[in-house]
């Protein structure tokens, strides 16, 4: 039995609640919307928009703006300093730095992207479930969620890691796969908090599937907190990714990332000789975390209704 | 308390299991047979030393029969012997766990002591410049990676001022003394302390702030009391709590090492030794180091909750 009241203004689904607020008949503010706001007023946060989105682009357009081909050697100019010819400078075969380091980033940021996304569907899925339904769900998920984190997650990705084909793939499941937990935890904390709401019970009570409530009903609340957790898991995504390429687990040599070009900086005539190999690399892993982190802190701040901003 | 205590070490031995259960099974899924690892190119092989291996590490059974024997094994103390050195694991482990814990309890103690300070101070000075500039390091500090700022350390320090060795725990030509080990233990430390420093001060000043707005901290100021005893005894004792709860979760840490500043530094620990048994796919040493991680992570756990409950006498365990 699904029987809506049909509203006259065409939208069936929501029926909308006029709250009348003293001086004010404005429809109330929506969470996404308040939290969006909040957010344009962090100027931390703008500054955090305003660098990744910088980054991006020169990581997308890296083919348009390179000067050389980023795998093209040249001898005579070998282990060249930074200069106009080669702004950042060339390694021992002579190839382009500033080349690698914008090409770099492509396999840096599309690891993060997908596996934060993986790890997301993951969590979002599991903490619902469990947080929805409650039961033997949530405790086979919640018991299964405290054996991951039982082991430190740097010590199960380099196990995975190293028994795997070196690629991209292997990258995004290890990271993705095992990033989940925090991400559970909280979605599973608001749908534990959100169903017991009045505004759930009145849709229960209407008749509306469980497939609607946790989707149209739940969800859109969830929102908020969930996008400060992702920029999060981005954050570290990227950080582990450069760590496993570190290691010589990550992306193959001659694909540059980010991880394995610091890797040369563990050979220690490169460490010493040829700085501007491995400064690049990590001035813009630095650089984008810590973007990427300010926009996660805004968004936290801006989604806490306590925070008085 | 202490039915409270058996309660949660017997709830945590499925865990534990569960834990080898799933490490086990990663290793038996991954591609290619264990024995090539025994394989020496420069030696050749013959099927007879293949089967030999085979049969003395008792890789000859299936999985599930490997595994129980394992555990078998493992519950009476015997992790079996490594495949590389061919010791028994519990020694290659006992070798490395004292420099790892040198290692990582020096840092994080000057970590805990550092950031939790800083953290009462910059609270206590909210929109200073000091609070500015301490909270916005911070950001950097987390924003680091440990194998950048170990580069960097070890570039400046090492290379370029040659203030400090560049890696190793010890001089080569003669026995270490005190000093020696301090003049090995400094740089990598400092540098995994300020990961510790910039973690524990944004949480000790975001607590300090949250417990400083409370009404009961407000009526301690209205009732005239003295500022220093406001912020000693009103304030820092409740701010502290879920600080202890970051660093419980820390503890682990000390064990896992610092796989990256281990690796830089050369440091002989537990992260390097499990970097050299996954690259070596020691099964052995892989499912020991695993088991001894897991136990320390599932004490430091139950350790952060005792701690908890003796310092806020509203939780009660029983």
């Amino acid at each position: 039995m699904t029987s809506q009241p049909a509203s006259p203004t065409g939208t069936p689904d929501r029926p909308t609640v006029v709250v009348e607020l003293a001086g004010s008949r404005a429809r109330p503010e929506s969470l996404t919307r308040r939290t969006l706001r909040r957010f344009l007023r962090n100027r931390l946060a703008i500054v955090g928009v305003i660098g990744l989105a910088t980054m991006i682009l020169l990581v997308v357009f890296a083919s348009q703006i390179e000067r050389y081909p980023y795998e093209q050697m040249d001898l005579r100019a070998a282990k060249s300093p930074p200069g106009a010819d080669h702004w950042f400078g060339t390694d021992r075969t002579g190839r382009d730095i500033w080349s690698r380091t914008i090409h770099g980033g492509r396999v840096s940021l599309s690891v993060a992207a997908a596996a934060t996304l993986l790890s997301t569907v993951i969590g979002m899925t599991l903490g619902a479930t469990a947080g929805y339904y409650g039961g033997k769900a949530d405790w086979i998920i919640s018991r299964f969620t405290d054996i991951v984190l039982t082991l430190p997650p740097i010590v199960i990705m380099l196990t995975l890691a190293s028994f795997l084909p070196r690629s991209l793939v292997t990258l995004i499941v290890v990271i993705g796969g095992l990033s989940w937990p925090g991400t559970v935890r909280l979605v599973r904390g608001q749908f534990l908090s959100l169903r017991e709401q009045e505004f759930v019970t009145a849709a229960r009570c209407l008749g509306l599937s469980h497939r609607r409530i946790i989707f149209v009903h739940i969800m859109p609340n969830v929102i908020a907190p969930l996008v400060a957790m992702v920029s999060f898991t981005v954050g570290n995504a990227i950080l582990t990714e450069a760590g496993l390429s570190f290691l010589g687990l990550g992306v193959a040599p001659p694909t540059p990332s980010w991880g394995n070009m610091l890797e040369a900086a563990r050979n220690l005539q490169i460490l010493r000789e040829l700085p501007w190999m491995w400064i690049p690399p990590s001035i813009f892993t630095v650089l984008t975390v810590l973007f990427v982190n300010f926009i996660g802190d805004g968004l936290r701040d801006a989604a806490d209704p306590t925070m008085v901003l | 308390m202490f039915k409270y205590l058996i309660r949660r070490i017997v709830v945590s031995i499925p865990v534990l299991i569960s834990v080898t259960i799933i490490i086990f099974g990663l290793i038996e899924l991954a591609p290619g047979d264990v024995v090539d690892n025994f394989i020496n190119p420069e030696i050749g092989y013959s099927a007879e030393t293949l089967e030999a291996i085979r049969e003395r590490f008792g890789l000859g059974q299936p999985a599930p029969v490997r595994y129980l024997k394992w555990l078998g094994n493992a519950v009476q103390g015997d992790f079996g012997l490594t495949y590389v050195s061919g010791e028994p694991v519990l020694a290659a482990i006992g070798r490395r766990l004292g420099n790892t814990l040198l290692l990582m309890s020096t840092a994080l103690l000057v970590g805990t002591v550092i950031g939790v300070s800083l953290g009462v101070f910059t609270a206590l000075r909210q929109y200073s410049f000091w609070d500015l500039a301490l909270t916005t390091l911070s950001f950097v500090g987390i924003s680091m990676p440990a194998f950048i700022t170990g580069i960097l350390g070890m570039y400046l320090f090492a290379i370029e001022w040659k203030i400090f060795p560049s890696g190793g725990m010890r001089p080569v030509q003669r026995d270490p003394t005190v000093w020696d080990t301090l003049h090995h233990l400094i740089l990598p430390a400092g540098i995994l302390s300020l990961a510790y420093i910039a973690t524990f001060m944004r949480y000790t000043r975001f607590s300090m702030l949250e417990v400083l707005h409370t009404d009961y901290v407000r009526t301690a100021r209205g009732k005239g009391l003295h500022e220093r005893v406001v912020i000693w005894r009103h304030t820092l004792p409740n701010a502290l709590l879920p600080v202890i709860t970051v660093i419980g979760l820390s503890l682990p840490s000390l064990v896992v090492g610092a796989v990256f500043i281990e690796t830089i530094f050369s440091w002989p620990g537990m992260g390097t030794m499990y970097l050299d048994a996954v690259n070596a796919k020691d099964v052995p040493l892989i499912m020991g180091m695993n088991t001894v991680i897991a136990i320390v992570v599932l004490g430091a756990n139950l350790l952060t909750d005792l701690a908890y409950g003796m310092i806020d006498p509203r939780i009660r365990y029983d």
